[in-house]
């Protein structure tokens, strides 16, 4: 493992974390792109930009969101003292309404009055959707046709909210296929619409930008932790589709080296089958969405379908800044199949009266596997990043059950 | 040193006409007549020859030649096979400019300095990768330079004055001017606007300035060749290749001939164009 000074310094001038990251767009997209970190850079500086973001994050949004002791879960496994970050309790029922936030108000001060957003399980979607309501700007969101049919509660939400939803019917018609319509829409409509990216990937500046946007996680969790325990916890672990949630938790942290770091991956029915979304575990580096990073690919470098029980995993990508973090070793980086996931979404329900989104029981799952190993004064953090309500048709059919029975 | 393509817009000056770019996406709908298709197009009228290289995520591209990469992928076609069909094809014409279009993850994959290595070899004269912006010059244009192949660059209608000093400085063999903000074969470009632009880049550079996106028809490209040195056409053309296909998707005898057909209407309206 190479051991740095800081692991919190990076992109550098040019976007890269180590061979990841850059800046690979159209020519049509580069001056956007280059106005736009201009104007994140200025606003990053700004106290009343700051201020009013944190007002909304208080009074709109509900932050804090709290450390919470997993008390049952932590009985249950019988070993490593288990905390939940609960940012399934913010508006929206997800973490992703921090990142959308910041760039809503990015948005305004930039005079863009068209917001544009890929969505996967609709969780981004509908941050978009709420805080473009609340801002009176339009709203369009593209979304893989195959995830409109397996997150309809979401799909009516963001319909409700005013926005309207693409459907999107090319390639494999999940995530990644949603965030090249979104690219085809910005390259079509530059003069007005701000794209809003849903995660820590895409061309420089946004995988910084959300990171930044999303750290206020971690920062809160440091001195809840500091106030709950007097310390620092021992170790964190998120799941990663693109890794907002997880970024978010893990950059405050990583110059601390005494607390060990994990990404969850989603392994689907199993690395070794192809059906899987874990691009670290399963790929390899390359270029697509504007960025260097670990794909699934095949030996051509056309980019292969990934799969996952969650839409908001199901992404042959991954930010580049995780994929650097990984090299570095920095994280470590574990999967977590559909049935692993499947029997965790079920047992934190049960026990703590919790209901995860499948995409945070990823993490819940390896909690499940760590915890029982370590001793009782092993303080873990898992990101419970989103709330299950919107996969509950999806788990009762696949547990044969039927809703109202 | 001359190249193929510079000697090609040297004769287009030369005979005082406009020249005519032609876009096929290699091994659509198959390698078979794919190659035919490719072998038609200099005798039909096409003086410079877009290959489009398959992509499974081409996100500057419309709907058109987004099927049309998928076609080809499903037929097996690889960036390997792309380069030997460029290499059969100089077999039999050595004045024809073949420019390769595309994105560059499959070239990253294949490796940046063999792939080099081996477009040289099979007659590939120029690379337009569309995700590659001045800013990554060192990932593929520099490197391609020096290896003797022009890196062809995008100017769009967002490129600035302030900027076009930029997007110009490592770009070789001409500049391709993307007419509309938009993806490929969307709307149609306002002629008199495409002029004004290319004058305006034209005031930065001496290279030739090819127009394309979103032209489709004879009248179109004959209006837009009045205003630059080349116009380019792609969506029309693989549009031909998807309605002669029969029901299982597979050539028909109309495929190579269809596509022969509008190249020679374009090529004729575009020729009807003197200075």
């Amino acid at each position: 493992m190479t051991v740095l000074n800081s692991y919190r310094t990076g992109p550098d001038h040019r976007g890269h974390f180590g061979i990841h990251g850059g800046r690979f767009v159209a020519e049509t997209l580069m001056p956007l792109i280059l106005e736009l970190e201009k104007a994140y850079e200025a606003a990053k500086v700004d106290p009343a930009y700051h201020a009013e973001m944190a007002g909304y994050l208080t009074h709109y949004v509900g932050r804090p969101s709290p450390l919470y002791f997993a008390e049952r879960l932590t009985n249950h496994l019988g070993g490593a003292k288990v905390y939940l970050k609960r940012e399934e309790l913010n508006h929206t029922g997800s973490h992703k309404v921090n990142n959308v936030l910041g760039q809503i108000m990015l948005a305004r001060r930039m005079g863009k009055e068209r917001i544009i957003a890929e969505t996967g399980a609709g969780q981004h979607g509908v941050a978009t959707a709420t805080m473009c309501a609340r801002f009176g700007l339009k709203c369009v969101v593209y979304m893989g046709a195959v995830d409109v049919e397996r997150q309809a509660p979401n799909v009516f939400r963001m319909k409700m909210l005013g926005a309207e939803v693409v459907p999107v019917q090319s390639g494999s018609r999940t995530l990644k296929d949603a965030m090249n319509e979104a690219l085809r829409d910005w390259v079509t409509n530059v003069h007005d619409t701000f794209y809003c990216i849903g995660t820590v990937a895409g061309p420089h500046p946004y995988p910084a930008m959300v990171r930044d946007f999303q750290s206020i996680i971690g920062r809160e969790t440091r001195e809840q932790m500091q106030e709950m325990e007097g310390r620092l916890p021992d170790s964190l672990i998120a799941c990663v589709g693109g890794g907002s949630n997880a970024m978010g938790l893990f950059h405050p942290f990583l110059d601390d080296p005494e607390v060990k770091i994990y990404g969850v991956e989603a392994a689907g029915r199993g690395i070794d089958t192809n059906e899987h979304a874990a691009s670290i575990a399963g790929g390899r580096p390359g270029v697509l969405h504007g960025n260097r990073t670990y794909l699934l690919m095949d030996g051509d470098g056309q980019i292969t379908e990934a799969h996952s029980i969650s839409a908001g995993l199901d992404y042959p990508g991954i930010g580049p800044e995780h994929s650097w973090l990984n090299d570095v070793g920095r994280v470590t980086y574990l999967n977590c199949t559909d049935q692993e996931a499947l029997d965790a979404f079920q047992l934190l329900t049960r026990l703590e009266g919790i209901i995860p989104a499948l995409e945070s029981a990823h993490a819940i799952a390896k909690v499940i596997e760590l915890a029982p190993k370590l001793p009782a004064d092993h303080l873990m953090v898992v990101n419970l990043s989103g709330r299950g309500d919107k996969d509950v048709p999806q788990v009762a059919e696949i547990l044969g059950t039927r809703l109202g029975a | 040193m001359t190249t193929r393509i510079s000697d090609r817009f040297a004769a287009l000056k030369e005979e005082g006409r406009p020249g005519l770019v032609t876009f096929v996406t290699a091994g659509d709908p198959d390698g078979e007549t794919s190659l035919a298709i490719l072998k038609a197009l200099p005798g039909a009228g096409a003086d410079v020859i877009e290959l489009g290289v398959p992509f499974t995520d081409p996100m500057a591209d419309g709907p058109a030649i987004q099927a049309a990469g998928l076609r080809a992928l499903k037929g097996g076609q690889t960036l390997a096979k792309t380069l030997e069909m460029v290499r059969v094809f100089r077999g039999e014409d050595q004045t024809t400019p073949v420019v390769l279009m595309g994105y560059f993850n499959p070239i990253y994959v294949y490796g940046v300095e063999r792939f080099l290595v081996d477009a040289k070899v099979a007659g590939v004269d120029g690379l337009i990768v569309v995700d590659l912006p001045p800013e990554e010059d060192d990932e593929l244009c520099i490197p391609a330079l020096n290896a003797g192949l022009d890196f062809i660059r995008l100017a769009t209608p967002t490129t600035d004055d302030k900027r076009l000093p930029t997007v110009l400085a490592n770009t070789a063999g001409f500049v391709y001017y993307v007419s509309i903000t938009g993806i490929t074969g969307a709307a149609t470009p306002d002629a008199n606007a495409v002029a004004t632009a290319v004058a305006r880049i034209k005031s930065h550079t001496a290279l030739p300035v090819a127009v394309g996106f979103g032209v489709k028809t004879p009248e179109q490209a004959a209006a837009i060749a009045q205003g630059a040195d080349a116009v380019v056409v792609g969506s029309a053309l693989v549009e031909v290749v998807r309605r002669t296909l029969d029901e299982e998707g597979k050539a028909t005898s109309n495929t190579v001939i269809g596509v022969e057909a509008l190249v020679s209407e374009l090529a004729e309206a575009v020729r009807g164009v003197r200075r």
